[in-house]
């Protein structure tokens, strides 16, 4: 293998995979650190940076970072045998930050004065329009949001329940980018884009969600239509107060994170008998993990492999529903079906039934023929990274872009979309993309002394304390997680390994005494003489088989061998370094940060410093 | 050494061996040597060793005299017994410890001030009373916890830290080893462990006295140019004679080698020492060519490593004063102390 390169910006960010799993790419390491510290602040600044809306985030995100997470490698099995591989608790250490900071409003950027002319438009007052704002209001942009509702969020607002997410969080955030000098027009709803591409905007980014819930066309639907409502409208009447009771007997169909928003807020609401259908197996549900484990904790059953026939009614009203049993077959190429066991239909008898099987795309409101390509699927025709439609000037973020997927993706194509507004309107290529900045700073000390907590702690992952469940289904407003407070907060924290604490290898000073090897609790550090990486990695001190995850290969040393780093399970514990006699390796934090709208995302560069290469 | 203990956390693919432990339960406490240091290396190569050879901690019994080189025991088998002893009197304890208790498998670690100074007329009686036991010697040529001086295994000529020549001969404790009898003898050097951890399971597995002088560089005090214990020194005047495979008794020889080209020595337990020769000319068998050869390399300058000497029909200490085979610290008062009618019979028998 050839010398690893480790200037090259994605090579330390893979080792942070938390970092890199991110879509909008949160330096995870650095704020958890500061979490530790006590610095919340901090924290959170370094969250808003990246992601926006840390108090919204830290309660609601997908986490993919969770499952990439180093922790969840690198962990014993207990003696009990129960796994206890896993990952560091990052979303709701993300809340601590959000909930223990001060008044940061003095560490956000200020109204600027003077404006630079150039006019955005947003349609959509969520996630994605409200980063693209927040990216350009601060340079000077006009930037005007629509929303049809009155207030800004989007579906943060209209489709997550107040019990996971507290109304005066989704204020608090949406307001930090609308104190940013940004035009909000509330309540006016686009109803075409044409006209708003005549009000002269030099720039429009759509940011419309997925606002249609897909519905269920069997027999007996539109007989007891009444009775049974489509998941996220539901959700959306509920959350501005039109709903606020719904009868005892519910069924929720549906296998995703809408579904058990839905049995869990119908069993705030008077559903005493709550159940979740689902056509797949229980791995299968879309859902995230924890929020199945949350419905289940709430006492709602979730019943699987069982696919809706007919609503069953009564002269208008709904009596329950039929399904069919099945089981999931996979053919050849891994596509799953379902395949009816014979066994005889069940019948579940209900009052009302709340449909939760997808989102749809919708643009009634955009033109066909003004020049926005859509695909087969009714999805704009936009490209992946610079957020593009086919009209050069109108840009797709969020679940507007690529269909349904959650808040920090949205938040990611806002960033992007920013990026390539910026650049589009200071006349550059959009398709040259800004590099991240990065930093690599030694974190030595002392002989034995660095600038993080390098001891390895081997606590298992802390449970977030919930609210009394009998008071938590009293009140739909009363959010259910207490969050960490700062005690266990500081345990879950030192979970981290800090992965951004790079082991970093001089090869002109190592003089091959193994020491560095010997330690290595991991088993991670080989010398050997090169080889291909599918002949090297067998045949490591210890096998190097995830091939995810990469080898750290050095330049050849005096004995003529190299040092061979398995990237894959390092505790980024400092020992080798410690133990190290000459200082061949070291210790250096990697900061990563994406490069955001403003004069380091163009070629031209910030004036007086050295010129970016896009 | 480092501040933190080694974390708890091991690689998730880390095997169990046929006594149901993983290597890392073969060490010990955080090493307290300076970083870098070979002796951390040789215990690296002692915890794998023992592992390999699916030795059971509590049938291991390690002792040493004074000095870093004698620390090392805290470092590795955390679950043997151990004993650390007086300066250079590590052979005496443990003779006796071996009379006692001949079931025990016993490995001396000792340095070249504790084995070649203070300890070296120890050194010699133990050799020649064929103690069933390893002596692991590391040898760095300095006093480390005194801050550098020479030590007696330091080369005539060679520099110290500070700039100063060696003017008195070296010991050669491999070379002394033979003279006085031991039935196993060997060369390592710590930066080299594909050599010293065979070396190592053989040693532990010979049923006689086994020396292995390994060469352990002293990264705080002789580490420089002018030095002959140096890694760079070492590593370009390093002799091998021959490449050693070990297996024990039950297990099967699977690797293939060329004809002519490998010697297997079987030992009193069933396992096999396979050599590989480097040097044609060499042969372990032969004492009195062993002696020369490593002297004429000396004189060279080269340093000779590898398998030096190994007498397969190995005589132990037990063996020559005949005692019984149960452990001595295992027998009855009634075995003990017969009476005094067995007193007269023994007696008479001397009249």
């Amino acid at each position: 293998m050839k010398p690893t390169d480790i200037g090259a910006p994605d090579y330390f960010h893979k080792v942070v995979d938390c970092q890199w799993a991110c879509p909008a790419h949160t330096p995870v390491p650095e704020y958890i650190r500061l979490i530790a510290a006590g610095r919340y602040s901090d924290a959170y600044m370094v969250n808003w940076v990246s992601n926006v809306f840390p108090g919204i985030l830290g309660r609601t995100c997908d986490r993919p970072c969770e499952p990439a997470c180093r922790r969840s490698r690198v962990e014993d099995e207990a003696e009990d045998g129960q796994s206890r591989k896993e990952p560091v608790a990052i979303c709701r250490l993300k809340r601590v930050a959000a909930d223990y900071k001060q008044d940061i409003r003095g560490l956000l950027p200020q109204p600027v004065e003077q404006k630079n002319g150039r006019r955005v438009a947003c349609v959509g007052a969520g996630p994605a329009s409200l980063t693209v704002a927040r990216d350009l209001a601060p340079l000077g942009y006009e930037v005007v949001i629509y929303d049809g509702d009155t207030r800004a969020g989007g579906m943060m607002r209209t489709q997550i329940p107040k019990f996971r997410l507290p109304e005066e969080v989704i204020d608090e955030e949406t307001g930090y980018v609308l104190g940013l000098g940004v035009d909000f027009r509330s309540g006016q709803y686009v109803k075409s884009l044409q006209t708003l591409l005549t009000e002269g905007y030099d720039a429009v980014f759509v940011g419309s969600g997925a606002p249609r819930g897909q519905d269920l066309d069997i027999p007996g639907r539109r007989e007891a239509a009444k009775h049974i409502h489509l998941g996220i409208d539901w959700l959306a009447n509920v959350a501005f107060g039109h709903t606020t009771s719904i009868s005892k007997r519910v069924i929720v169909l549906g296998g995703g994170n809408t579904a058990m928003d839905c049995c869990r807020s119908a069993r705030r609401l008077g559903g005493d008998d709550v159940k979740v259908i689902v056509r797949s197996g229980f791995e299968q549900m879309k859902a995230s993990p924890w929020e199945k484990e949350d419905a289940m904790h709430e006492g709602i059953p979730i019943l699987n492999n069982l696919v809706p026939k007919a609503f069953t009614h009564n002269g208008g009203r709904l009596t329950g529903v039929t399904f069919s049993k099945v089981r999931s077959v996979y053919d050849e190429h891994g596509r799953r079906r379902l395949v009816p066991t014979g066994e005889p239909d069940p019948h579940f008898p209900c009052d009302v039934v709340l449909v939760a099987v997808g989102q749809d795309n919708a643009f009634p409101w955009i033109e066909r023929d003004i020049g926005i390509e859509f695909d087969q699927w009714g999805l704009p025709k936009v490209d992946a990274t610079t957020m593009q439609s086919t009209v050069p000037h109108v840009f797709f973020g969020g679940d507007a872009a690529f269909g349904p997927k959650n808040i920090i993706w949205a938040v990611a194509h806002g960033h992007d979309a920013a990026v390539s507004i910026d650049r589009l309107l200071n006349g550059e290529d959009i398709s040259a993309r800004p590099d991240p900045m990065t930093t690599l700073i030694s974190q030595k000390m002392g002989i034995h002394a660095w600038r993080y907590d390098n001891a390895i702690s081997v606590d298992r992952r802390l449970r977030v304390p919930l609210r009394d469940i009998s008071a938590a289904l009293k009140n739909i407003k009363i959010e259910v997680e207490l969050g960490f407070d700062p005690q266990l907060a500081f345990a879950e924290a030192q979970r981290c390994l800090n992965c951004d604490v790079q082991t970093v290898f001089a090869p002109k000073l190592c003089i091959e005494c193994d020491a560095c090897m010997d330690i290595c609790p991991m088993d991670c550090i080989s010398f050997t003489h090169n080889g291909d990486e599918d002949e090297l990695r067998p045949r490591l001190r210890a096998p190097a088989l995830n091939a995810s995850q990469d080898l750290y290969v050095s330049e050849t040393l005096k004995t003529g061998r190299v040092m061979v780093k398995d990237e894959d399970v390092c505790l980024h514990c400092s020992l080798c370094a410690e133990r190290c006699p000459t200082g061949a390796w070291d210790m250096q934090k990697f900061l990563l940060e994406i490069t955001h709208a403003g004069p380091a995302c163009r070629a031209s560069g910030v004036p007086g410093q050295p010129q970016q290469t896009a | 050494m480092t501040y933190l203990a080694k974390p708890t956390l091991h690689h998730p693919t880390l095997a169990k061996n046929r006594v149901g432990y993983t290597r890392r339960d073969y060490e010990g406490k955080m090493s307290t040597l300076c970083a870098g240091c070979g002796h951390d290396s040789i215990s690296a190569a002692i915890i794998q060793a023992c592992w390999e050879l699916d030795i059971e901690p509590h049938r291991v019994a390690k002792l040493s005299g004074i000095g870093c080189s004698s620390k090392t025991p805290d470092y590795f088998l955390g679950n043997s017994h151990g004993f650390n002893t007086v300066h250079g009197r590590m052979p005496s304890v443990l003779t006796g410890a071996y009379l006692a208790n001949r079931e025990l498998i016993y490995l001396g670690v000792s340095g070249d001030g504790d084995s070649a100074s203070i300890g070296l007329g120890q050194f010699a009686h133990l050799m020649r009373r064929g103690v069933n036991m390893t002596y692991i010697v590391e040898n760095n040529g300095v006093y480390g916890l005194t801050k550098g001086q020479f030590s007696a295994t330091a080369d005539k000529g060679s520099k110290s830290k500070r700039g100063q020549v060696n003017v008195d001969a070296p010991i050669d404790l491999a070379t002394l080893a033979l003279v006085m009898g031991a039935t196993f003898v060997a060369r390592g050097f710590s930066g080299d462990k594909t050599q010293l951890i065979p070396l190592i399971r053989a040693a532990l597995a010979h049923q006689g006295a086994a020396v292995i002088d390994v060469l352990s560089p002293c990264v705080a005090f002789n580490n420089h140019t002018g030095s002959t214990k140096s890694y760079d020194y070492l590593r370009e005047h390093n002799e091998a004679v021959n490449r050693l495979d070990f297996w024990p008794p039950r297990e099967e020889i699977t690797v293939e080698y060329g004809e002519g080209e490998v010697t297997d020595v079987g030992q009193h337990d069933g396992s096999i020492v396979r050599l590989r020769k480097l040097h044609a000319d060499y042969d372990p068998g032969d004492r009195i060519r062993a002696m020369s050869y490593i002297q004429e390399h000396a004189a060279c300058g080269e340093v000779v490593t590898g398998l030096l000497y190994v007498d397969p029909e190995a005589c132990d200490l037990h063996q020559q004063i005949n005692t019984v085979d149960q452990p001595l610290n295992a027998l009855g008062a009634s075995d003990l102390c017969p009476g005094s009618a067995a007193l007269e019979n023994i007696n008479a028998s001397l009249r």
